[in-house]
């Protein structure tokens, strides 16, 4: 093996220019389709974690799977109903003291139990339609995402006396009312309270700055005529990875429709999976194209030395003898040209996690997200060396065959 | 004991539009320690035998045993196995390895078959090519050597291994005088010390009469093979 590594090196020297460029076809591969990876995984682990942080890990509603069987159906013995009227069932999760208790036995993370109903908000003859979240201040601030993005206030303001909401700034600048100031909101019902507004936040995304509003679970079970109801829980997980099995565990448990983000959210995860693949793909069409720089070399060398391969099974090497040592310099190529790819990568990422984007409507700058991970590493370096492998094999098996005497014959 | 070499009515073909016959019919066995000239005019087939016998081309009629074994009936993996622990092949031009050193190519043989550790393998490549009188020479590449040393280095290369039959082409054809005078002796010590089997081809006549056997070739076939009580080697037809 060494003295097939020492001719394959003599080899390598003597075409030294045409073997640095294809190595540096690979490295070149290799180093754009390290930071190729290290960009598509790092915008992926952004959004995804802007995903996890902005909603709910585990989302727990007083609905269920299956739709809830007919009154009637247990008391007639029948195949399909119609023609059957709408009872206003004022829905809720049942036993939501127990419920709640239930699940912060065993759940690793925040149960946030929440109302949540429509309503209108009303201010200084404008008005807006809203969603009203009845929440438990101390726990919202450790399970919402919101608690992050006050500018002014925060959940905690709603524990200070009477009725107190707080609301998204663009709401506020569509009401026109400020910090203080007293709106009403109008209940389904028509019942209309005035709140006093104690917090403004601003999300960035649009409809939650100008359609949420948050107050006391109990003001809000006043508003909706509804005392001791909730009708979501929320769970804030310390793994969001486990999201699907405690939310399929809560469902087991309490019979209510339990949607991990991971559920909610499944057409865009689809989406990153074929993106993933597809960035893959160009990863191995990119290796592929540097592979027919090493089998250019190879097979050049190995009419080059024709005349070499001759002598050497004159010597006694056998065909497999020559297939590797062909095959080694090909892999040496793609291996030299894949560790100098790592660092072209490494530079790459280096270069592009500098770059900074000044985004007008963000306020401040931000970088490209960039992922580090020693699998694109590997990965891209394991595609170079099969590249390396095919482009050096197809050669070294033409040249194995050759007959030694057809070569001595034609060079004397 | 079986002879080392043992052809029976060897022929090669080439296949072409014309075929072109190098070798017809060639019947001859050579013993252990025979020292043997194989003469012809030049475009007789002398190369293209010889190819035959170190297993570098296989015939298209007739069978050969070497060393008793029949290598029409050997892979291509055991041909490479024979070749290399037993015969040693000069080549009418000298066919070293450009890239590495007259040492370098005399241990090429002795590492790819590994009985050798290196440093022994490297001892044995110097001491090899000291007795040819290259001693000051082993760091050498081919291209600074003459043609004269290059042909010793491929003679030491041969024996590398100490293959028990040395086939050589024209191991003395570019060399003056001098020179060819000093490979024939070295050639005819391994058969009388070394107990080694030698079949050479050469123009020089004066040489071949002071081998011990002569074979000639002419269009391919043997026509003369003075080995005292040899078959009367057959004539080519026509
Ligand atoms: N590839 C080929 N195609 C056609 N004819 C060939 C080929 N190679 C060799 N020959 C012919 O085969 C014959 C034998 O060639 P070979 O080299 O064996 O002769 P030789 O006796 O060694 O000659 P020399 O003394 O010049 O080395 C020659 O007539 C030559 O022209
Ligand atoms: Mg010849």
């Amino acid at each position: 093996m060494r003295l097939l590594l020492a001719l394959a090196v003599a080899h390598i020297r003597g075409r030294a220019r045409q073997t640095l460029v294809a190595g540096l076809g690979v490295a070149l591969g290799v180093g754009f389709s390290i930071a190729m990876a290290a960009l598509m995984q790092g915008s992926q682990d952004d959004f995804v974690r802007q995903l996890v942080d902005t909603m709910p890990h585990v989302e727990i509603t007083d609905e269920t799977r299956a739709p809830a069987p007919q009154p009637a159906e247990a008391a007639y013995d029948v195949v399909a109903f119609s023609n059957l009227r709408i009872v206003d069932d004022r829905r809720g999760i049942a036993n939501p003291t127990a419920a709640r208790a239930r699940l912060e036995a065993w759940v690793p993370g925040t149960v946030a139990p929440a109302l949540v109903t429509q309503g209108v908000a009303r201010y200084a003859g404008r008005d807006a339609g809203v969603t009203v979240t009845g929440v438990e201040p101390e726990i919202e601030e450790r399970a919402s995402s919101v608690a992050g993005d006050f500018v002014q206030g925060g959940f905690r303001s709603l524990d200070a006396g009477g009725d107190n909401v707080v609301i998204g700034d663009g709401l506020a600048g569509k009401l026109g009312a400020t910090l203080g100031d007293t709106v009403d909101i109008v209940s389904p019902s028509g019942l209309s309270r005035g709140f006093r507004v104690v917090g403004l936040f601003h999300t960035g995304a649009r409809a939650r700055d100008e359609g949420e509003v948050y107050m006391a679970l109990r003001t809000a079970r006043i508003l909706a005529e509804r005392p001791n109801v909730i009708n979501r829980i929320r769970l804030r997980l310390e793994d969001p990875d486990a999201a699907p099995a405690i939310a399929a565990r809560a469902e087991a448990g309490l019979g209510y429709k339990a949607v991990s983000w991971q559920e909610a959210n499944e057409a865009i995860l689809e989406a990153l999976v074929i993106r993933n693949f597809i960035m893959y793909t160009v990863v191995a069409a990119i290796l592929l194209v540097a592979g027919f720089g090493i089998f250019n070399i190879v097979s050049t060398i190995t009419h080059e030395k024709a005349r070499d391969i001759a002598i050497l099974k004159s010597l006694g090497f056998a065909e497999t003898d020559m297939r590797r040592l062909f095959l080694i310099e090909g892999l040496a190529i793609g291996g030299a040209g894949a560790v100098l790819g790592w660092a072209i990568g490494y530079g790459l990422c280096l270069a592009l996690g500098s770059v900074r984007f000044e985004v007008p409507e963000l306020g401040d700058a931000t970088r490209l997200p960039l992922a580090w991970s020693p699998w694109h590493y590997a990965i891209s370096s394991a595609l170079a060396l099969g590249a390396a492998g095919i482009a050096g094999y197809l050669p070294a098996r033409r040249a194995a065959r050759l007959n030694p005497v057809d070569i001595i014959r034609g060079a004397t | 004991m079986s002879p080392l070499i043992d052809a029976r009515h060897l022929g090669r073909t080439l296949a072409a539009t014309v075929p072109v016959t190098l070798v017809r019919d060639v019947s001859l066995s050579i013993e252990a320690r025979e020292f043997v000239a194989l003469t012809g005019p030049s475009g007789s087939g002398k190369s293209s035998l010889l190819y035959l016998l170190g297993l570098l081309d296989r015939p298209t009629a007739g069978t050969l045993a070497i060393a008793g074994q029949d290598t029409g009936r050997l892979d291509e993996r055991a041909r490479s196995e024979l070749r290399l622990t037993t015969i040693g092949f000069v080549f009418q031009f000298h066919f070293l390895l450009p890239e590495f050193t007259a040492r370098a190519n005399v241990e090429i043989p002795m590492l790819r078959l590994g009985r050798l550790t290196r440093r022994a393998a490297r001892a044995r490549a110097e001491e090899l090519l000291g007795g040819l009188g290259l001693a000051g020479h082993f760091d050498k590449l081919p291209e600074q050597l003459s043609g004269g040393q290059r042909q010793r280095v491929a003679v030491a290369r041969a024996l590398a291994n100490d293959p028990p039959l040395v086939l050589a082409d024209e191991p003395t054809g570019s060399l003056d005088s001098k020179s060819s005078e000093q490979v024939f002796a070295i050639l005819r010590d391994l058969v009388r010390e070394r107990g080694k089997t030698i079949l050479a081809v050469t123009h020089d006549l004066g040489l071949a009469a002071r081998m011990d056997r002569r074979l000639e070739l002419i269009d391919g076939g043997l026509i003369t093979d003075d080995r005292p009580g040899a078959p009367d080697p057959t004539p080519a037809p026509g």
